[in-house]
């Protein structure tokens, strides 16, 4: 657990080193993804994991036990929010109508024309 | 003054309170969201925000305060991203045939969310700022704030409205997709990272490995597209 967490935290490291170091546009973290990733490649391009068996090493087991938690990550910044619930002033309702339309719409639309083109995609590919 | 209260004074300063506090009301909120079957509206997210911030509201804690405790848990976030690789790795396969579905929804969804959000407001006559602060409400908080910034909105309102549309898109997605009869957890992954940034992946992952990992694609491409389409979108709007 510790070797796969101190891995997690090199990789961010090197990605805030890099993003910090030439100015990236890129957040740390996501550099850190991206080295990480590539890591994996030269991991299997060595012999030592395969797509099917990462989720038996230290890292797989580190990686989704940090993953299924991630929603508990979110709470301090969320509560923070309270703080600025006044910003909302007489906006309030029209602004959580908005979200809720604006929401609903947004994912409906991004998975109904997932599935459109996948299905349009694969009937292409069948004929 | 009471030794009671000196004891009050000295432990709601300390990081150990506040780290405490934090735990133990999610692993409540958690425990309550098990019990219910984890039905979508009963967010251990949203139960946990509302619950800790009530308690420092009574007890008349300041944010800066509570957060020296927390900052433990939101350290992690740091981490938890680079986690993202590994069920990315685990399910390329599975990315790359999706790739054109990809492009099509992150394109679609993303003018849908910022044009759908301006449209409602407007016709309730909301000004400018407020609508520049409410337009890059999917995308990931931090990027989010530096768009409204740019453009002169608000970015602390901004961090409001980010983070109500991650919870509205984390407890709406499951029963919408239902609703929608959408199976695929492609699909309905990649649109709750769209939606509903890093708050609607949190909720993917909880569902199946292989919805969160679309959910992580999606945030990211959604924050990219975002910062670069919202200015032609603000411009034809507000014009």
């Amino acid at each position: 657990m510790i070797e796969a967490f101190a891995l997690l935290l090199l990789c961010q490291l090197a990605g805030e080193i890099l993003s910090h170091g030439f100015g990236l546009p890129m957040p740390g973290p996501v550099i850190g993804l991206l080295i990480l990733f590539a890591g994996l490649f030269v991991a299997q391009n060595f012999g030592s994991i395969t797509s099917a068996s990462v989720n038996d090493t230290t890292l797989g087991r580190g990686a989704s036990g940090l993953l299924q938690h991630l929603s508990l990550l979110f709470v301090p910044a969320g509560v923070g929010v309270i703080d600025h619930l006044g910003l909302l002033s007489s906006y309030g309702p029209v602004l959580f109508l908005a979200l809720l339309v604006s929401t609903t719409l947004s994912l409906a639309v991004t998975a109904l024309v997932f599935t459109g083109i996948k299905s349009w995609q694969s009937g292409r590919n069948a004929s | 003054m009471t030794p009671g209260f000196d004891l009050w004074v000295y432990l709601s300063s300390t990081p150990l309170l506040w780290l405490t506090v934090t735990l133990i009301v999610w692993a409540s909120a958690e425990r309550i969201a098990i019990a219910s079957g984890r039905h979508p509206a009963v967010n251990p997210v949203l139960i946990s925000i509302i619950v800790l911030g009530a308690i420092l509201i009574l007890t008349g804690t300041s944010f800066a305060t509570y957060f020296q405790g927390a900052q433990f848990v939101h350290f992690l976030l740091g981490p938890a991203i680079v986690a993202i690789a590994v069920p990315l790795y685990r399910n390329l396969d599975r990315v790359r045939e999706n790739t054109l579905p990809m492009i099509a929804a992150l394109v679609a969804g993303s003018v849908t969310a910022v044009v759908s959000a301006l449209s409602v407001a407007a016709i309730f006559g909301v000004p400018e700022p407020v609508l520049v602060s409410l337009a890059p409400k999917s995308v990931t908080a931090g990027v989010a704030m530096g768009i409204a910034e740019q453009f002169g909105g608000q970015p602390a309102l901004t961090a409001v409205l980010v983070v109500t549309t991650g919870l509205i898109g984390a407890i709406i997605v499951t029963p919408l997709m239902n609703v929608l009869g959408l199976k695929d957890y492609a699909a309905r992954g990649f649109a709750a990272g769209l939606a509903a940034h890093g708050i609607g992946t949190a909720r993917a992952f909880v569902v199946d490995e292989v919805a969160g990992t679309f959910a992580g694609i999606a945030m990211a491409l959604n924050a990219v597209l975002t910062a670069l389409i919202l200015p032609l979108i603000l411009y034809w709007f507000l014009t």
